[in-house]
């Protein structure tokens, strides 16, 4: 194959051009941009401020459980701290995170587009999620919020707590999801590059794909249900509330409808990350282009048949539970498909072990053993007994804290010299995320010994026999927590003073890098053609040629 | 085996048989996870090591997944799933299916206590008591908000839900002591609403259930605050129905501020209203705040206490106030006998 089968890279050489960075300095060219990649880089800001913040209430709940009763707060602030807690990191951190951060940044740069469909809609998308964020957070902290971020009825009906502010603040991020998701649907249905096909976008763009479906379809329903909370809590409509005869356990059914398919708005987007990662840091074709793009959609539409395996003990009947139970066991083999795929990525592959696969490394461990800790629980019998403890807290942690956050930093390091043209420190990186690692695991595994013992979640004050492995978690959440400090300050350093990484650092053959680091303003100097598929890292295809 | 991985895995005893069938499908799937995550990770270890780069320039074959290699991959990790389905499902359809001559409890939970009636027998606050090793059904139900109840002994959990009636059988074959939790977040106490479960043997059940004389009086010299005894003074009849009530969940009787006021120096103090209305801590007051506890919240407090209007009885109410009315100064003096009331005993 000839070199100009694909268009030349515009290395630095020659004089340096304007990025979307760069090119304009204002204040308002930032707050009023309509261009996706500064949407992006506003989304992740914002979200990692989140994911500060609610890591702040979380060290602060693991050291009140240092002993077994007060420590430092009293049972109503923990109540509160945890719902907190779970609120900023679900609905502001973990939903918008990698798809309205990376997807927005990534996700037309991918296809060749210049942008996406609807910028302006993209821009409002922001400041929705923002004035939501403003709401909760305000709500939650004046009006002392105490449900738990599941809101169950009848008690989020009966709290005096502020209810209905924080759900319109819930309803409001809703909306921002759902235009996320839309515009992404549009973008890649329509926007894609002449001759990119559905079955040569890069394996991100699917799993973003298989997002937005989720974010369409299922966030009106956690509207709807929020609504009819704020209506019985405001109003006294009483449809949650036996005492006004209506069925607390109907709102269970309309709330996982949401929220079960969340968790994979959650972890999606983090496989996608993982995907692309595995690919250029091991410079090899993925074993299975198609299981994991398919199984990315088989998640996406098996995950909406789920819910019922929250409920087996909330009076589900036998056949149900039975039915739910098994639908759970097929999505679990959709994200096994996936794992296997990538470790066969690795094999006969030429793998650089830079921060970003150690942390694919972590991502493979933590989420096979969260993943089939899931299957687990869905397993009706085993359940009964797990259900509502620790066990579950640690499940649920592996999967949103060592596999979606894992991803998110995986990815984070791998584009951060495409978003930034920098590069950070190798030795800190790889330093931070042994120590991020080791850290989430001394702090969740713990916690699925403390459900073994018996121990419920969201309990204040525990008898003390549970005490010495809560004390192991809580020194767990310190080294985590220095990890991800040590993290951010390198990357801010390496934002400000880090060497220049040049346009295509990590050799990747994926369409992102066939462009300037940081890109241009259009994404591309010229219109892009991908000839080539991106994960070609054969001798006669793809990256050979600018080598 | 089993004693060795219950004790690896920190599960608590095995009360029942079928806590010990869920704890062998527990090792199995457990197990399984444990060895999967651990061959993942030293295989991707393996190839990272294995393959790792030479040169900046490595190019790589193209490896391919075949059919031949996935389907077996896919139909056996489904397998195993269904496998685990199969076993767990079957477990959870005997868990939910009564026998016919079990033993019927009502059980009422509330905000933040379990309530235990039995159709023969007394009733009892936080303590479930049971035959060993003959089924027993709850047939439980909520008066406020979802509670869970929770034995991990018996590796057993069911949702108690206002409105409606759930059920929950077991047959606890070893005497002994367990622990019960609520499982479901129900405000503010929720990690005080435990209780105990005690399983007794055939003869100590039959000496409970029989409610005979010599065993209540056993008890009643044992923990003299544990019974609402005709016999005594106001004030401690009205002490053992705080205990018995769980009214020390939320409040003190020696000055320490905790989720509700304090009883020591309540009596006829002047106490500040979160409205600003000042109001002078009487009998009145503190019977309105018993049967109408939002009325009056004291400031500084949240309007958390749920009422016991229908709950105490009368002579309940009268000998909790006569025992506040003892804490007003000073440890309470056993001199202060007052007249016994007609009072019967059924909480």
């Amino acid at each position: 194959m000839s070199a100009t089968s694909r268009p030349p890279i515009p290395f630095v050489s020659g004089p340096p051009k304007p990025t979307y960075a760069n090119d304009e300095y204002s204040i308002r060219s930032w707050v009023l941009t309509t261009d996706h990649k500064r949407v992006g880089i506003l989304f992740l800001v914002t979200t990692t401020l989140m994911l500060a913040l609610g890591g702040t209430f979380a060290m602060i709940l693991r050291l009140e459980h240092l002993t077994p009763d007060r420590t430092i707060v009293d049972a109503l602030a923990y109540n509160r701290l945890f719902t907190l807690h779970g609120i900023v990191m679900v609905f502001l951190f973990l939903i918008p995170s990698i798809p309205a951060a990376f997807g927005n940044f990534l996700v037309p740069i991918m296809i060749g587009a210049k942008d996406v469909a609807f910028p302006r809609l993209n821009i409002a998308s922001y400041y929705i999620y923002l004035l939501g964020a403003i709401v909760l957070l305000i709500a939650m902290q004046a009006g002392g919020l105490d449900t738990g971020w599941t809101f169950y009825t009848p008690y989020s009906v009966q709290t005096p707590a502020a209810v209905v502010p924080s759900l319109i603040g819930v309803f409001i991020v809703g909306w921002s999801s759902i235009l996320t998701g839309l515009n992404f649907i549009v973008t890649i249905h329509t926007m894609r590059a002449k001759g990119l096909g559905w079955m040569r976008m890069p394996l991100f763009v699917w799993s973003i794909y298989g997002t937005s479906i989720i974010q369409v379809l299922a966030t009106p329903v956690l509207g709807l249900t929020v609504a009819l909370v704020a209506l019985d809590h405001g109003l006294k409509w009483g449809l949650f509330d036996p005492a006004r005869g209506g069925d607390p356990v109907l709102f269970q059914h309309l709330f996982w409808f949401y929220s079960h398919p969340a968790v994979y708005i959650m972890i999606l987007p983090g496989m996608g990350v993982i995907s692309e990662v595995v690919c250029t840091f091991c410079r090899k074709n993925p074993l299975s282009y198609k299981a994991i793009a398919y199984s990315s959609l088989g998640i996406a539409f098996v995950g909406f048949l789920t819910w019922g395996h929250h409920m087996f003990v909330a009076g589900l009947s036998t056949f149900d539970a039975g039915a739910f139970g098994i639908l759970s066991m097929l999505v679990a083999v959709f994200s096994a498909i996936k794992v296997f795929t990538w470790v066969g990525t690795m094999y006969r592959g030429s793998i650089a072990f830079k921060t970003p696969l150690l942390y694919v490394f972590a991502f493979l461990f933590l989420f096979v053993f969260g993943g089939m800790t899931g299957v687990a629980v869905a397993t009706t019998s085993l359940d009964v007994h797990w259900h509502d403890t620790y066990f579950v807290v640690a499940h649920f942690h592996f999967i949103m804290v060592g596999g979606s956050m894992t991803a998110f930093l995986a990815g984070l390091h791998y584009w951060f010299p495409k978003m930034t043209g920098k590069l950070y420190s190798e030795r800190w990186g790889l330093l931070s995320a042994s120590l991020v690692t080791a850290g989430f695991f001394v702090t969740f595994f713990p916690q699925f010994l403390l459900g073994n013992a018996g121990m419920p979640r969201r309990y204040y004050d525990y008898p003390p026999e549970y005490q010495t492995l809560h004390v192991i978690s809580t020194v767990g959440s310190w080294v985590l927590a220095l990890g991800l400090t040590i993290t951010l300050t390198y990357l801010l350093w390496a934002l400000k003073s880090g060497k220049r990484s040049g346009d295509n650092p990590w050799h990747s053959a994926s369409y992102e890098w066939m462009t300037r680091s940081p890109p241009p303003k259009h994404n591309f100097d010229e219109e892009p053609v991908f000839p080539t598929d991106p994960y070609d890292y054969t001798e006669t295809g793809g990256i050979a040629h600018h080598e | 085996m089993n004693e060795f991985l219950r004790r690896l895995l920190f599960l608590p005893p095995q009360a029942s048989a079928m806590a010990a069938s869920v704890d062998a499908l527990h090792y199995f799937v457990i197990g399984v996870t444990m060895f999967a995550s651990a061959l993942v990770g030293a295989v991707a270890w393996a190839f990272i090591v294995r393959y790792r780069r030479r040169t900046h320039v490595d190019q790589t074959v193209r490896v391919h997944a075949t059919l031949a290699f996935e389907i077996p991959m896919i139909v056996g990790i489904l397998s195993l799933f269904i496998l685990w389905w199969v076993i767990g499902f079957r477990q959870f359809v005997r868990m939910e299916t009564p026998p016919a001559n079990a033993l019927d409890v009502y059980v009422m939970a509330k905000q933040w206590m379990w309530k235990f009636s039995y159709s023969e027998g007394p009733s009892a606050v936080e303590r479930l008591t049971v035959p060993a090793g003959r089924p027993v059904r709850l047939i439980m139900t909520s008066r406020d908000v979802i509670h869970s109840f929770y034995v991990p002994a018996l590796r057993m959990k069911q949702d108690v839900i206002p409105g409606r009636y759930t059920t929950m059988w077991f047959n606890a074959d070893k005497p002994g002591t367990y622990p019960i939790y609520c499982a479901e977040y129900c405000g503010v106490s929720h990690s005080r609403m435990r209780g105990e479960l005690v399983v007794l043997s055939d003869e100590d059940y039959d000496a409970w259930l029989g409610g005979s004389e010599a065993q209540a009086v056993a008890e009643r010299t044992a923990h003299p605050e544990a019974s609402f005894d005709t016999n005594t003074d106001l004030p401690s009849r009205g002490r053992a129905v705080a205990v018995r009530r769980a009214c020390f969940a939320c409040h003190t009787d020696d000055g320490q501020r905790h989720i509700g006021p304090t009883w020591r120096g309540l009596y006829m103090s002047r106490v500040t209203l979160t409205d600003g209305r000042i109001m002078t801590a009487d009998e009145a007051y503190l019977t309105k705040s018993m049967m109408e506890p939002r009325a009056d919240i004291v400031a500084g407090y949240k309007p958390i206490m749920p009422t016991y209007h229908g709950i105490l009885e009368e002579p309940e109410t009268a000998a909790l106030v006569e025992f506040i009315k003892t804490l007003r100064d000073g440890p309470p003096d056993p001199s202060v006998a007052l007249p016994n009331v007609e009072a019967k005993a059924e909480p």
